[in-house]
């Protein structure tokens, strides 16, 4: 469970597949700094043209939220259909919405 | 006494976890994965940590049987495909062990195992290459019984395991091909170089059908592992579907199977196969296979002369740190 001072530290990949997309997480891997992590990266999760540019940060500087919050962060959108365009209805013959 | 003491309080948390687990089961029943961090049986992460770890030492210890012909290698192309199925296998290994770290065990930890060897790894790469013909049986029969398994377990209920086979079943299917190719070439070879390919076929065979594990009469695992979708389809079922992929793919290279009592069952269209030499599976899983040691002496060398590296990178990246913190 815990980092010895010998292990290298643990960062988290984010790949972005070509010019236009967003970044998308593809994995973790260990790295004594940013730059090796980087040239990991590289080798790693990149060896088949699946992207343009890399980054990678230290995983322990992720603040995520706790899975067991799901319900009290998220289900208040549950009762907002109003959010969405289907939930308004649209007579026959108008265009343009 | 009507003070509830500590024992009369411990029912509470256990009916917590009662109520914990049933939503967890519902949750996998219907199809939806399992993320990292989220709540989950103390006994479905031992067996996602022991699975996916056998797994992320199966792809390392697997890069030793290859390795051994990359400088042999008979031409360059056969030398650069090699050197770069060699390479996935350390990159799929990585892809495992990262996946094994969102369970909350680190990497550390479970390479300290393997080389302690208390922890397993397919029994298959304990058996030698002694000719060429082994890396094209190794790609054809191996990995062909590998993506099998891995393409079952691209539908395993924790998201970060089933996301590295997606990964991984993707990159495969070359390695597959590449061994294929090379039985191909020697099988329209000379008569020496059929018989070669003839030999790789007869002594993989039978380790390649035990890949797959013990029969489900004897699996230990896999019921427990089947409902939690960990598993999806077992051992047996994953074996009949590689012999009968298989079969015809040997039939086509002209080679024979080594299994006198193979048949094609019409009624069910698919192949009778005999009984797997089993002792040999315990013995190889115990140990006693023929490279078994080898294996983990070529793992422990490994890490041990990398073990100056390791320390100089990090003696550098705190050196480059040092001198930031001075400077700002």
């Amino acid at each position: 469970m815990s980092t010895t001072p010998h292990d290298w530290a643990l960062y988290e990949v984010f790949v972005r597949a070509r010019a236009g997309l967003d970044h998308k997480h593809v994995g973790s891997l260990h790295a004594a700094d940013p730059q090796m992590a980087l040239q990991h990266a590289r080798d790693t999760y990149t060896r088949r043209q699946e992207g343009v540019s890399i980054w990678v940060v230290r995983s322990d500087q992720i603040s995520a939220s706790d899975p067991s919050d799901a319900d009290a962060l998220f289900s208040p959108a549950d009762d907002k259909v109003y959010r969405h365009p289907t939930f308004y209805t649209i007579p026959e013959g108008v265009e343009g919405l | 006494m009507t003070t509830p003491d500590v024992t009369t309080l411990t029912p509470v948390p256990a009916a917590d976890d009662a109520a914990r687990l049933a939503r967890f089961e519902a949750h996998v029943a219907a199809e939806e994965k399992v993320e990292a961090r989220a709540w989950m049986p103390e006994a479905y992460r031992r067996t996602l940590i022991r699975q996916i770890s056998q797994h992320a030492h199966s792809e390392i210890v697997g890069m030793l049987p290859e390795g051994n012909w990359i400088t042999r290698a008979p031409t360059l192309r056969r030398k650069a495909v090699l050197m770069a199925k060699v390479q996935d296998e350390a990159g799929h290994g990585l892809y495992l062990y990262s996946a094994a770290e969102t369970l909350g065990v680190s990497r550390a930890e479970l390479i300290d195992q393997l080389l302690a060897g208390t922890a397993k790894y397919s029994s298959i790469f304990n058996y030698p290459t002694p000719t060429w013909a082994d890396i094209g049986a190794i790609g054809w029969l191996v990995d062909g019984a590998a993506i099998m398994n891995q393409v079952a377990l691209c539908r395993c209920s924790y998201g970060p395991y089933a996301r590295a086979m997606v990964r991984i079943c993707r990159e495969e299917s070359f390695h597959q091909r590449q061994g294929f190719e090379i039985m191909l070439t020697l099988s329209r070879g000379a008569a020496a170089q059929r018989a070669m390919a003839q030999d790789a076929l007869n002594r993989w065979w039978w380790p390649s059908l035990m890949m797959f594990g013990p029969s489900d009469r004897d699996s230990v695992h896999s019921a427990q592992s089947m409902r939690w979708k960990i598993k999806r389809v077992s051992n047996d079922d994953l074996r009949q579907k590689f012999v009968d992929a298989t079969v015809p793919q040997a039939q086509f290279l002209g080679l024979t199977v080594p299994d006198p009592d193979l048949r094609l069952d019409d009624a069910t269209g698919h192949y009778h196969f005999g009984e797997l030499p089993w002792h040999e599976f315990h013995e190889v899983l115990k140990g006693n296979g023929p490279c078994n040691r080898e294996r983990l002496a070529a793992r422990r060398a490994a890490h041990d002369e990398g073990a100056w590296v390791r320390a100089a990178a990090l003696a550098y990246s705190r050196k480059q740190q040092a001198r930031q913190s001075r400077a700002s």
